[in-house]
């Protein structure tokens, strides 16, 4: 927790570096955001506020990976398996078993979790590189689970998902608030961020438990963390079981704002859209995620309303230009990984909280 | 009978091409200790480069072969030198990722230059066929298994026998203590992806040369050969062989009894029939087939 440095307040105990709302700025901070959020669904256009609905979502399952990656150290490609599970079961359960939204979404995260506990122990016996590539098995297993369990997943076709989002009498793609009438997209944005605070918050406070410092002894050397005490085996599995519960809530969510989905979107691309997202936000940091989720979801966006005036790109693969959107919208993808990594590997958060730093010491930056 | 004879035939031949992939990664993660995801972007530069030389350009089709070959190996020497060489000593899971982002990157560059739709090699091997017995084996098939044999013994005699290879095998087993014996790791590490370069480009021909024609999704069968090196074990030639090999074969004999004796796996199981054989083989063996154990020590 090298955080303390850019706290304001002199950090005398363990306890004082653990806080949640270390000073009374922070709070304002967080109050600020808050309204801030509520504020945004009315500010946008609706292309923008359901973007800003797709990026809660990514950010719920960034938090997850983030878990497992970041804090454990367990490189899983594995993540869009999860999510399509997700996806599947709370179509599931809130369809054909026409279940509440709080069942569905509880039902998605349980499915998660088992597949995540079931294979979780497998997983521990392999390390680093020949991890990441068994969980890339898993994607095309999962792939192949999706496109043949037709009766639940509709096969290669897809599946349309109509779902409830309403929590008792308060229905989110519905909403009325004093009188004015909310878009579906308005609805969801306050749903899914709220949803984003609430995982951010247990992350946060899982990630400072005595279960989170295992996590991060066993990521920061495995053999010392097992030899002060730390149950490897149970820290691992921890780690799997929440990370994949989390990744499959965001599936579920997922199909419930799109309303389809079909096998083809859970492949390695989005496993790997994942890690770019926790590794373009900060690996190993609560907020990073959710910055990574805002930025890659974002870009591409931007990229493409921006497109038309760039005279190298062409709008459909047929016309003319060096390039399509869709090769340069994966191509600065790519590029941006690498940069990152490269230059940067602590990600927007490390920028963020330099930054700060920088500003806080002003005029003297040293 | 002959029908099981030329499945196992067909997936020799399969097996093959799946080794040539193979054998790339094998020799960087030998070298570096990096797991290349960029090596289905050497793939598919490769075939495309071969399509350019050979049928844009009409030069012979050996000589495009080479050139392909030649220019490959200057991009995986260079990928090398400009990204990779600054990410040494970082976590592996910092630099698997650079790797993907290098295969993004490289993957828009080839569509943006070739396009996305199919294109012809042309016929460089001969469709004719040649019959033994009952089995029918097409040359294309022949070429993959000799291309592969001989760059298998290639790779046997340089690491064995020159002073380049010993340096290779030294690097792998120590940089520092390598570097302290006058040994150019740089040099060794830039050769590495130069080669990997060279052989995943020699790959995409085998690969391209086929029915399918040549189209973006070439670089997709460097994905299914992650299983052989798997198989065989990260830093092991000889395992990326064998294990392309059994993977070859086992994913045609799924394809041809599969739908007949298991249909309830359901339609192209066989495509993910690598995967499972991996992850079943890594349970039991968890370096591979002919892997170096990791030795942990605190």
């Amino acid at each position: 927790m090298s955080r303390s440095s850019a706290n304001p307040v002199m950090v005398r105990r363990h306890g004082d570096d653990l806080r949640l709302f270390p000073t009374r700025q922070k709070k304002v901070v967080y109050a600020a955001l808050v309204v801030a959020a509520l504020a945004l669904p009315f500010q946008l256009s609706g292309f923008w506020t359901s973007v800003a609905v797709y990026a809660g979502i990514a950010a719920i399952g960034g938090i997850g990976l983030n878990l497992l990656t970041g804090f454990t150290g367990q490189v899983s490609l594995g993540h869009a398996a999860f999510l399509g599970a997700g996806a599947y079961a709370g179509a599931y359960v809130g369809s054909e078993l026409g279940m509440p939204f709080v069942v569905w979404l509880a039902a998605a995260a349980l499915v998660g979790a088992v597949i995540g506990g079931v294979i979780g122990p497998f997983a521990l016996r392999l390390r680093g590189s020949y991890l990441a590539i068994i969980t890339l098995g898993l994607v095309f297993l999962g792939q192949h689970v999706f496109q043949n369990w037709t009766s639940v997943t509709g096969g290669l076709n897809g599946r349309s998902i109509r779902i409830p989002v309403a929590i008792g009498p308060v229905d989110f793609a519905d909403l009325e608030v004093l009188g004015h009438q909310l878009t579906r997209d308005q609805g969801y944005f306050i749903l899914v961020w709220a949803l984003v605070a609430l995982v951010a918050l247990t992350a946060k406070n899982i990630v400072r438990s005595r279960a989170g410092r295992a996590m991060q002894a066993v990521r920061d050397r495995d053999l010392a963390a097992e030899a002060i005490g730390v149950h490897l085996a149970r820290t691992k599995v921890l780690a799997f079981v929440l990370s994949s519960s989390l990744a499959a809530a965001a599936g579920a969510l997922l199909g419930s704002y799109q309303r389809f989905v079909h096998p083809g979107e859970f492949s390695l691309v989005l496993s790997i859209m994942y890690i770019a997202i926790i590794v373009v936000g900060g690996v190993g940091t609560t907020f990073g995620p959710i910055l990574g989720a805002v930025f890659i979801t974002g870009v591409p966006r931007l990229i493409e309303s921006v497109s038309d005036r760039l005279p190298f790109v062409a709008t459909d693969t047929a016309g003319g230009g060096l390039i399509t959107v869709y090769s340069l919208n994966w191509a600065i993808f790519g590029l941006l990984i690498i940069l990152f990594l490269v230059f940067e590997p602590r990600g927007l958060a490390a920028m963020w909280i330099r930054l700060r730093l920088y500003f806080r010491s002003w005029p003297f930056s040293y | 009978m002959t029908d099981f004879v030329q499945l196992i035939f067909a997936g020799l031949a399969l097996g093959a091409r799946y080794a040539l992939v193979a054998l790339g990664f094998v020799v960087i993660y030998r070298a570096t200790g990096v797991i290349n995801f960029a090596q289905g972007a050497f793939v598919a530069l490769g075939a495309y480069l071969v399509y350019q030389f050979g049928t844009t350009w009409a030069l012979p089709f050996a000589l495009a072969v080479i050139l392909a070959m030649l220019v490959s190996a200057g991009v995986g020497a260079g990928v090398e030198r400009v990204v990779l060489r600054r990410v040494i000593g970082r976590p592996v899971f910092a630099v698997i990722m650079i790797t993907v982002g290098l295969l993004f990157l490289l993957e828009q560059f080839v569509t943006s230059v070739w396009g996305h739709q199919s294109l012809n090699l042309g016929d460089p091997w001969g469709v004719s066929t040649a019959s033994i017995g009952t089995l029918v084996v097409s040359h294309r098939d022949v070429w993959t298994l000799v291309l592969a044999g001989v760059v298998l013994a290639g790779f046997f005699a340089v690491f064995r026998y020159s002073g380049f290879g010993l340096a290779m095998r030294a690097t792998a087993l120590d940089q520092e203590a390598a570097m302290a014996r006058g040994i150019d790791v740089r040099r060794v590490f830039a050769a590495s992806w130069a080669i990997a370069g060279a052989v995943g480009a020699l790959a995409g021909i085998t690969i391209a040369s086929g029915a399918a024609g040549l189209n973006p999704g070439i670089g997709l069968i460097a994905l299914a050969a992650f299983p052989a090196m798997i198989l065989g074990g990260l830093d092991s030639p000889l395992g990326a062989v064998l294990g392309g090999l059994i993977i070859g074969v086992t994913q045609t004999l799924t394809a041809g009894y599969q739908p007949q004796y298991a249909a309830w796996l359901g339609e192209n199981f066989y495509v993910v029939m690598p995967f499972v054989v991996m992850i079943l083989i890594l349970m039991v063996r968890p370096f591979g087939l002919f892997g170096t154990k990791e030795v942990a020590r605190l």
